[in-house]
């Protein structure tokens, strides 16, 4: 019982740790509390479905950058637009607000800008990953030593 | 947002370029301005021109001063040579005639008639006829052969110009007559002077007047010349040579002329004289003129010299005058004043055109400056607004966050302190918001932006909403609530219900905000009735309105809803029976033909809101509908509010095509009214369209009677119209006897009566009523003889405390308690309660907040929730399926058109705006249009089975982000039926849903 108890407390600090560094926001709070006995993986399944897109989106808009000339603005915003809407959804703030700053260097047409704020969203993201790994093993691991999860507010 | 704000940006960026371009048009707007650094120069060069052009004007004066002068000197010069002339002629005409008289009277006669004394008489009495010679006298012509012949002759010899005897010469000229004036010449030989001896031979050879040279006379030592005649033995030929001149030659007459008092003489009788100076020459020999009159070196303008030719008739020699002034040309004064008063003008002209454009220049600066003030004045002010409503929305996105989390909160397990807590955070929350809601309407309304809706509403449900929303502080105030709506007032008006709900709830806030006693009564008329009523009201007023009623009923005690004074008696008794006694009569006679005369037309409500509050100070009366302007500091301090609601109140009665006006009285009360108008709707137009307009009451009450037992007759006729609304037959009694008796009456079926299955009892009557407490047995009594069904009696109160209603139970009152304000539908349920009948529950809003209520809402339904985003569908998925929902997926809007495919089985539909290809709003337009094609051909096919009776249209909301009116106006425009913000809220879920799902629970369930 220490045990499951140590690793709720850890659970606590860890998670309100990410809110306090404003990686994650209320939205994600939300959404654990739409966890429930009929859909049980439900952040999982939902983080998850995040990073699969996440990725595709970044890479979408690598490429599109890639080019010296000509780069389709228009596909990169609406990538942009799409990974603030998911990071939005999921409560990823960092994320989220990246994309706002990235979204006007896209319609400023600003290449540069557009790059710099690619190597954040990577960074963000790779960020947030690892941050959310590490909780959902906490939770695996609450989960396997026989507790529950704690509810955070 | 991030769109929005680069907008926003852009605008502004807009704005500063537009800005830039009206400076560069309106600079060197004029010549003035855009020389303005070449002024000075400008003025330079002007006074410099102008200083050459009064040197010229001086010049030319002057120059026309010295022609005028040379030309006097020059005439007066030429006059006077003339004049010198003349006068001489005449005297060598004189010489010439004694010549000539001398050869006649000397040579010619023989002897000789002429001796020295006749010569010397005859040239002294005819001296006048010469006065410019000093003496004539006649020399002999004596050859050096008859010298000694001639002196014995004469008796003296012939003696030089020295006076001595004269040497031996070739010939001798001796005068022998002489004038006496100088007869010491007398013997003197003429060809001794030198002079004389020259003009001697040149008259001899000429045989003309001769001159010499001038030179100092003898005896006067005047300047003088002499002149010479030859005088002549016998005739000469005609055209003799100079050497029969020289043969016939006799003599020599000369006369000397004192050239000097000549010219005196004659300057002397000119006029002119002082100014001039006159000099006259000799200039036989051009280069040594000899002086003849005149000083040598006199001073004079030596500037000005005028030459005349003189011509005294000896062509050897040659005369002349040469005149000039006295003094120097004086300055002329009049070309220098001249000239230097026009520089002087023209310099001020100068200085007052370069004054003016200075003047220019700067009034022109001042100009550009203050277009610049005002085009950034401007700036700032869109600006403002911009900031205003960006803000605006800003807090409201997180304060819906915190609502929201606030809501979620308390449905947590919480202490009692902590929900305390979270319950005022929330309830301060919601202020805010109300109050940021008001800041953008107050702002959409300047900017003009406000639009208001027409659809059809149903008037009597929004008063009953209204009326719920204040019920709880009401009661908790013991203030009486009350509405009644006018029969004629139609069922259904078309209009903004939301504006119109606004403005209601406003002053009924208000009111009740500051009513601690007493009543509200809120009264909607139909214009028409109102006037008369009106002026009635002001007549009353003058004559000192509130003494009537203190005189009718004595006790103090208005007849008004409460029994308290109201500030407007509009509201008494005498007025609304009047009022509600025509209308009856009226309103069964002809109230179809009026509503379907009406059907078509507009109407004008008049609506006034009545409390007996604080009222409104005097002093404060006019500024009531200012923004932010509350009656004084004191009564935001204690009764809270910004004062904006009325101002709001007020713009948005305006633009319903009303007005509003106040009556109130200080610790009176007041009495808010407006007008509004409004189309008024078919019955058959609105049964097309959508239902959730009507109100639902129940039915299962017409054809019931009641009586209303109540002493204040204008709560009674409340009471009344409620009940009426139930399709319920009233009539009133003043006691619970009267009641009990027309009760009583009612069986032995007296006509006019009603045998009451109700009888509502006012709380307060019957406390204060002289019937007690067990006035009830009177009901009670009758039933032993009838076999009537008991009449139901049920208290009417406004709050209630257990004890009294303790004592009710045990006086014979049903359970049930018809609670203060009233509103149908509450009535309805109450009377349900009480008479058992049509037990069907209504869910309604008891149970507001919270998630059952939700889940109860949407357990079972089928929702389609469409979006792009695999994240945000699977969020929205999740949280919909918690609330109970079946959840089907569309990635995108082509896929959801496809799924909703008529006939489907969704029951709502939740749409996310911007997605690629087909955006949110596109969908539903087709959705739409697809409905309503299916809707048509339905029509088509008449209505073969009522059970699917139903038309489609299946209720879309919106998913979006950013919370703004515009988008939600957007949304309701396609076809959407609202929308709810993302990430869901509940309680934004809850009543974006519950418009759609309340109404029909039944069927689906």
């Amino acid at each position: 019982m220490d045990v499951v108890n140590q690793l709720r407390r850890q659970f606590v600090d860890y998670s309100t740790s990410l809110h306090r560094e404003g990686i994650l926001d209320d939205q994600f709070t939300q959404l654990q509390k739409l966890q429930d006995e009929n859909s049980p993986d439900f952040v999982v399944e939902v983080a998850s479905l995040f990073f699969e897109d996440c990725e595709k989106l970044i890479n979408n808009m690598g490429r599109a950058l890639e080019q010296q000339q000509g780069v389709d603005f228009k596909q990169v915003d609406a990538s942009v637009h799409q990974l603030k809407g998911s990071s939005s959804s999921i409560g990823a703030m960092r994320v989220k607000n990246v994309c706002i700053t990235f979204r006007s260097f896209c319609e400023a047409q600003n290449r540069e800008g557009c790059l710099r704020c690619l190597q954040q969203v990577i960074h963000e993201f790779s960020l947030l990953k690892n941050k959310l790994q590490t909780l959902f093993r906490l939770e695996q691991q609450i989960l396997t030593a026989g507790g529950s999860i704690p509810v955070i507010e | 947002m991030g769109r929005k704000l680069q907008q926003s940006q852009h605008q502004h960026h807009s704005v500063a370029v537009k800005v830039n371009e009206q400076m560069g048009t309106k600079r060197g707007y004029t010549f003035i301005q855009s020389n303005r650094a070449w002024l000075p120069k400008f003025l330079l060069l002007w006074v410099m021109v102008m200083a050459f052009i009064s040197t010229w004007i001086y010049k030319k004066m002057d120059a026309d001063n010295k022609v005028r002068r040379k030309e006097v000197l020059s005439s007066m010069c030429d006059q006077r040579a003339r004049m010198l002339q003349d006068q001489f002629c005449v005297s060598v005409n004189t010489v010439h005639a004694l010549a000539i008289l001398v050869s006649t009277f000397l040579y010619f006669k023989n002897p000789s008639a002429i001796d020295r004394e006749t010569f010397a008489e005859y040239t002294a009495r005819t001296a006048f006829e010469r006065p410019l010679l000093s003496g004539v006298a006649y020399a002999e012509r004596v050859v050096h052969s008859e010298r000694e012949e001639f002196e014995r002759q004469h008796g003296w010899t012939i003696k030089t110009m020295e006076r001595e005897p004269s040497p031996i010469r070739e010939e001798y000229a001796p005068v022998i007559f002489s004038q006496e004036t100088v007869s010491y010449i007398e013997s003197l030989d003429m060809m001794s002077g030198e002079e004389d001896q020259e003009n001697i031979l040149r008259s001899r050879a000429t045989g003309k007047a001769v001159l010499t040279s001038p030179f100092r006379l003898l005896g006067s030592h005047h300047l003088g010349v002499v002149l010479t005649f030859p005088v002549y033995k016998f005739m000469l030929p005609t055209r003799p040579t100079a050497e029969e001149r020289i043969e016939a030659t006799a003599g020599y007459l000369g006369g000397a002329f004192d050239v000097e008092s000549l010219v005196e003489n004659l300057l002397g009788q000119l006029a002119g004289n002082q100014a001039i100076l006159v000099n006259v020459y000799d200039i036989t020999n051009s280069s040594d003129p000899l002086i003849m009159y005149g000083h040598q070196n006199q001073d004079g303008d030596l500037a000005l010299v005028h030459q005349s030719k003189l011509d005294f008739g000896d062509p050897f020699r040659k005369h002349q005058m040469i005149c000039r002034y006295h003094q120097k040309a004086p300055t002329s004064w009049t070309a220098l004043t001249t000239a230097f008063l026009f520089f002087v003008i023209c310099l001020l002209v100068g200085y007052i055109l370069y004054g003016a454009a200075i003047h220019i220049v700067e009034v022109e600066d001042d100009f550009h400056e203050m277009q610049e003030l005002k085009v950034r004045a401007e700036a700032a002010d869109v600006a403002k607004s911009q900031f205003l409503a960006t803000v605006s929305h800003e807090i409201r996105t997180p304060m819906n966050g915190i609502l929201g989390m606030l809501a979620l909160l308390l449905d947590t397990d919480l202490s009692s302190t902590q929900r305390d807590y979270a319950q005022t955070a929330q309830v301060c929350g919601k202020a805010l918001i109300t109050l940021i809601n008001e800041v953008l309407d107050r702002a959409k309304i300047e900017a003009g932006k406000l639009e208001l809706e027409t659809v059809p509403f149903n008037l009597r449900s929004i008063f009953d909403d209204v009326l719920s929303l204040f019920s709880e502080k009401s009661r908790n105030k013991g203030v009486e609530l009350a509405v009644f709506i006018s029969d004629k007032v139609p069922e259904l008006i078309i209009g903004d219900p939301g504006r119109f709900r606004q403005i209601i709830t406003n002053l009924v806030g208000n009111s009740v905000k500051f009513t601690e006693r007493g009543h509200i009564f809120v009264k909607v008329l139909l214009a028409e009735n109102e006037k008369p009523v009106t002026e009635v009201k002001s007549e009353n007023y003058l004559n000192g309105g509130p003494d009537e009623g203190v005189l009718i009923s004595g006790a103090r005690h208005f007849k008004t809803l409460s029994g308290y004074e109201a500030a407007d008696e509009q509201n008494s008794w005498d007025h609304f029976n009047h009022l509600v006694m025509e209308e009856e009569s009226r309103y069964d006679a002809s109230i179809n033909m009026e509503v379907a005369d009406k059907a078509s037309r507009g109407v004008t409500l008049m609506v006034s809101v009545e409390d007996t509050g604080i009222g409104i100070p005097l002093i404060a009366q006019d500024r009531v509908f200012m923004p932010f302007m509350q009656a004084d500091s004191s009564t935001s301090r204690n009764y809270g509010g910004t004062g904006i609601g009325l101002s709001i109140t007020k713009c948005l009665v305006e633009l319903m095509g009303g007005h509003i006006g106040f009556i109130s009285r200080p610790q009176v009360g007041s009495t808010f009214s407006f007008t509004t108008h409004f189309e008024s709707c078919k019955k058959a137009s609105y049964n097309d369209t959508k239902k959730p307009v009507s109100e639902d009451l129940p039915s299962g009450f017409t054809g019931l009677k009641a009586i209303v037992v109540d002493g204040k007759p204008v709560r009674a006729a409340v009471t009344r119209y409620h009940l009426k609304r139930l399709g319920i037959l009233v009539e009133f009694a003043n006691s619970v006897k009267i009641a009990a008796s027309a009760s009583r009456q009612n069986g032995s079926s007296c006509g006019s009566k009603i045998r009451p299955d109700i009888i509502l009892v006012e709380k307060d009557l019957w406390l204060s009523g002289e019937d007690g407490g067990s006035s009830l047995q009177m009901f009670d009594g009758k039933q032993n003889g009838h076999v009537f069904k008991l009449p139901k009696v049920i208290l009417l109160a406004t709050n209630i405390t257990s004890a009294e209603l303790e004592k009710a139970k045990a006086a014979g009152f049903a359970d049930t308690v018809i609670m203060k304000p009233m509103r149908a539908s509450m009535v309805a349920a109450c009377l349900q309660q009480a008479l058992g009948i049509g037990k069907k529950r209504q869910p309604g809003k008891l149970m507001l907040n919270g998630s059952p209520v939700i889940q109860g809402l949407l357990c079972g339904k089928k929702i389609l929730v469409v979006d792009d985003n695999m994240v945000n569908r699977r969020v929205a998925a999740g949280a919909l399926k918690k609330f109970g929902a079946a959840v089907e997926c569309a990635e995108s809007g082509k896929a959801a058109l496809k799924l909703l495919q008529l006939p489907h089985c969704f029951d709502a539909c939740f749409m996310d705006i911007q997605m690629p290809e087909m955006d949110g709003f596109e969908a539903t337009r087709r959705i739409r249009m697809m409905e309503s094609q299916a809707n048509e051909r339905m029509h088509g096919c008449i209505k073969e089975d009522s059970a699917s009776r139903g038309e489609w249209h299946v209720p879309i909301l919106a998913m979006t982000a950013d919370v703004i009116h515009a988008t939600s106006d957007e949304c309701l425009k396609c076809g959407m039926d609202g929308y709810v913000s993302k990430p869901f809220e509940e309680e934004n879920l809850y009543q974006a849903v519950a418009k759609f799902f309340k109404s029909n629970p039944i069927s689906v369930s």
